[in-house]
């Protein structure tokens, strides 16, 4: 079992008007083959904390920890944390000009690995991958992410999910812009990689709909940069019926 | 990245040149890059001029432009022109004005035997075949070339290889004037392969005739301090087909202008750059393709990447289809990748069509530029950075470099990518 810990993590960004604080004290405990649902309104700083874990470097720590199984997270460069195990399923995946879909994947995977993975399986697997996740084959030859509509980028990042076998995935947002048919087919993604590779799930969202698909056992609800209540999965369905107003009445 | 692609208009229009800064319907504004101050025009919009002796018809068109084998036909270079407006004159260190008395770079062919070198006098009237030149510099080259070399493909060849190894070895000012002759129905790869130290004019044709299947490689692989002006013009007969591959990567400042005319139906006109540009270089590519008669084809894709302050690449892409030109099929496009602060890219498309009779026209441009986002992205995913920028560069050039053919020089190409790329980890 592999535990990713946060400790009282605080993280400011700059902005025209000098330093801004963003989160406030953030703890939270997550093992391998647990799933806990991350909670908040707009601009709580739910995507914050995922790149923060992911090593962006917009994104400062003024103090706090993110461990993972005792190691310093925060000393990692991004590439490390990835091969130590973290992916982060962006919210808004980047457009790679010049790069194929095949070609990074391929980097990506032997990086991950530390080695190049054996191309008879690797090839079978990306293209079940592919079709587990009804992503034609040809975009295996385009660009990395490029002219990909909203719903296919989500896809890709759930195919990469699959095929990079991270301990722990962060996934911001992965439901946003999707519509049920295909929020089904990520859930399920997200779902085989939890029973295949027991994988720890952190899964941020705003709203309850994705909950349907993947079970959390951990609900925490976060509201300007901190965690304001945390609960099992009761707490989603409070907050489908009350909304965020709760939370945001008390700090008033 | 942004994109622009335009369709059959029904009258004649000029795409492209109004929408850079600086530049208006009347003409440009001044150059940024060479100063005027002592010029009676300063500040004057301006446009190209033309004096006696040469062809010319009205300047708004690119078949206005002035061609002459008299250099004293052409202006002194202000650097106000609008095809020397990018280009910093300085830096040509005498190739627009002084006597080009230089010894011309050694020439030598190498390649499977089917392709004749020959030397040909300046008095030849095979010089000419497919060139007028069409700027001062190729007029200087033009007067100061004291001979031709000729490369022959016979007719009916297969497979012809000749790889021309063009070794400069001074920076005297020199002048340089090639033929390649692709006789009726040869099939042949040839590559002009430019290495070492030069300060050279060129003048190189390519008379491709009745049936040829001809592939052109122009390298220039040059030292550091090297500069180079070459203007090659291709006339590509009736089913014909020419492909034209410029790849820029050394010297200090090379400008390659290749332009190809077609002169029977049904030919065919690819032509394909490959750049990539330092800190400090200067790389320009303007090409033309004139379309003057019906059912012919052309394709342009130039791809170049830029790192280092001051890299700067310019790109011109004139197609003209001609009233005459019915049934063309033509598109253009010009992509950047700037990979680091400092470095400007200047992409202008020019497509003029005359007629509304055509399969299809169309152009485009995009620069676009590896940022931290990029970065990120493929670092998240385990992908250390040096490795993330190779991924990204040797990507988006591979599209030309697979255009080679020759398995050596794709080969050769690839290393020197890595090279650029490891210069700029340093
Ligand atoms: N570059 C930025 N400049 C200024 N404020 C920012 C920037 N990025 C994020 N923020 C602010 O940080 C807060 C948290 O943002 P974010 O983490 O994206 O929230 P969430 O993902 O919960 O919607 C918001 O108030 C947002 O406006
Ligand atoms: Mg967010």
């Amino acid at each position: 079992m592999s535990t990713l810990e946060i400790k009282d993590l605080h993280v400011s960004i700059e902005t025209e008007q000098g330093e801004k604080e963003i989160l406030k004290g953030v703890t939270l405990t997550i093992n391998t083959g647990e799933t806990h649902a991350i909670m908040g309104p707009n601009g709580s700083g739910k995507s914050t904390l995922a790149s923060t874990i992911a090593g962006h470097p917009r994104y400062t720590v003024t103090s706090g920890s993110i461990t993972l199984d005792g190691e310093d997270v925060l000393e990692m460069s991004v590439d490390e944390r990835a091969k130590a195990g973290l992916f982060l399923a962006m919210q808004y995946p980047v457009e790679v000009p010049g790069v194929t879909m095949t070609n990074f994947l391929r980097t990506a995977k032997t990086a991950i690995d530390g080695e190049a993975p054996k191309l008879r399986t690797w090839t079978k697997d990306v293209k079940e991958a592919f079709s587990k996740l009804k992503i034609d084959a040809d975009f295996a030859g385009r660009n990395v992410n490029e002219g990909f509509s909203g719903g296919e980028k989500k896809r890709v990042e759930i195919l990469q999910l699959e095929l990079f076998k991270p301990k722990f995935a962060i996934l911001d947002e992965t439901d946003s812009g999707l519509d049920v048919d295909a929020l089904k087919i990520v859930s399920e993604g997200v779902n085989r990689a939890q029973d295949e590779n027991e994988m720890g799930t952190l899964l941020i969202t705003h709203y309850t709909r994705i909950l349907r698909y993947i079970k959390p056992q951990f609900v925490h609800v976060f509201v300007d940069g901190h965690v304001a209540e945390q609960g099992g999965p009761e707490l989603a369905d409070r907050l489908e019926e009350e909304g965020y107003d709760r939370y945001l009445n008390v700090k008033a | 990245m942004s994109e622009t692609t335009t369709h059959i208009p029904d009258e004649k229009v000029r795409i492209g040149a109004p929408s850079i800064p600086g530049f208006t319907e009347e003409g440009e504004d001044l150059s940024p890059i060479n100063d005027n101050d002592n010029s009676p025009l300063g500040g004057a919009s301006t446009k190209a001029h033309s004096h006696g002796g040469g062809v010319e018809t009205p300047d708004s068109s690119r078949a206005g432009r002035l061609t002459s084998t008299n250099v004293e036909d052409f202006a002194k270079l202000t650097g106000r022109e609008e095809d020397w407006r990018f280009t910093p004159l300085k830096r040509l260190l005498g190739l627009h004005s002084e006597d080009l008395t230089g010894a011309a770079p050694k020439v030598e062919l190498t390649g499977n035997d089917i392709a004749q070198l020959s030397v040909i006098s300046a008095e030849d009237s095979l010089n000419g075949v497919a060139h007028t030149p069409d700027d001062r510099v190729s007029a200087n080259a033009w007067k100061f070339a004291s001979q031709t070399q000729v490369v022959t493909i016979p007719k009916n060849a297969e497979g012809a290889n000749a790889s021309l190894r063009i070794t400069g070895e001074s920076l005297v000012p020199a002048a340089q004037h090639l033929i390649i002759v692709a006789e009726e129905n040869s099939e042949a790869t040839v590559i002009l392969d430019h290495v070492g130290s030069a300060v050279l004019a060129q003048n190189v044709e390519f008379d491709v005739r009745a049936n040829a299947r001809l592939t052109v490689v122009s390298l220039q692989a040059w030292e550091d301090d090297a500069v180079h002006a070459s203007s090659q013009q291709a006339v590509v007969a009736q089913g014909a087909s020419f492909k034209h591959i410029a790849v820029s990567f050394g010297g200090d400042l090379v400008r390659v202008n290749p332009s190809a005319r077609f002169a029977g139906e049904r030919a065919e006109i690819e032509l394909y750059g490959l750049y990539f540009a330092d800190a400090g270089q200067h790389l320009e590519h303007r090409l033309f393709v004139d379309h003057a008669v019906p059912n012919c084809k052309s394709n342009v894709l130039y791809k170049g990447a830029l790192q280092g302050k001051d890299a700067h690449t310019v790109w011109v892409g004139d197609v003209l289809i001609q009233k005459a030109a019915v049934g063309t099929d033509s598109y253009e496009a010009n992509r950047n990748l700037v990979l680091t602060d400092g470095a400007r890219a200047d992409s202008v498309p020019n497509l003029e069509i005359e007629t509304g009779l055509i399969d299809g026209a169309g152009h485009a441009s995009t620069t676009g530029r590896f940022d931290d986002e990029h970065l990120f992205y493929l670092m998240a995913r385990g992908i250390d950075e040096k490795t993330a920028r190779r991924l990204v560069v040797r990507g988006f050039l591979n599209e030309i470099v697979q255009q080679i053919g020759d398995e050596a020089l794709q080969e050769r190409l690839t290393e020197t990518i890595e090279e650029e790329l490891a210069a700029t980890e340093n």
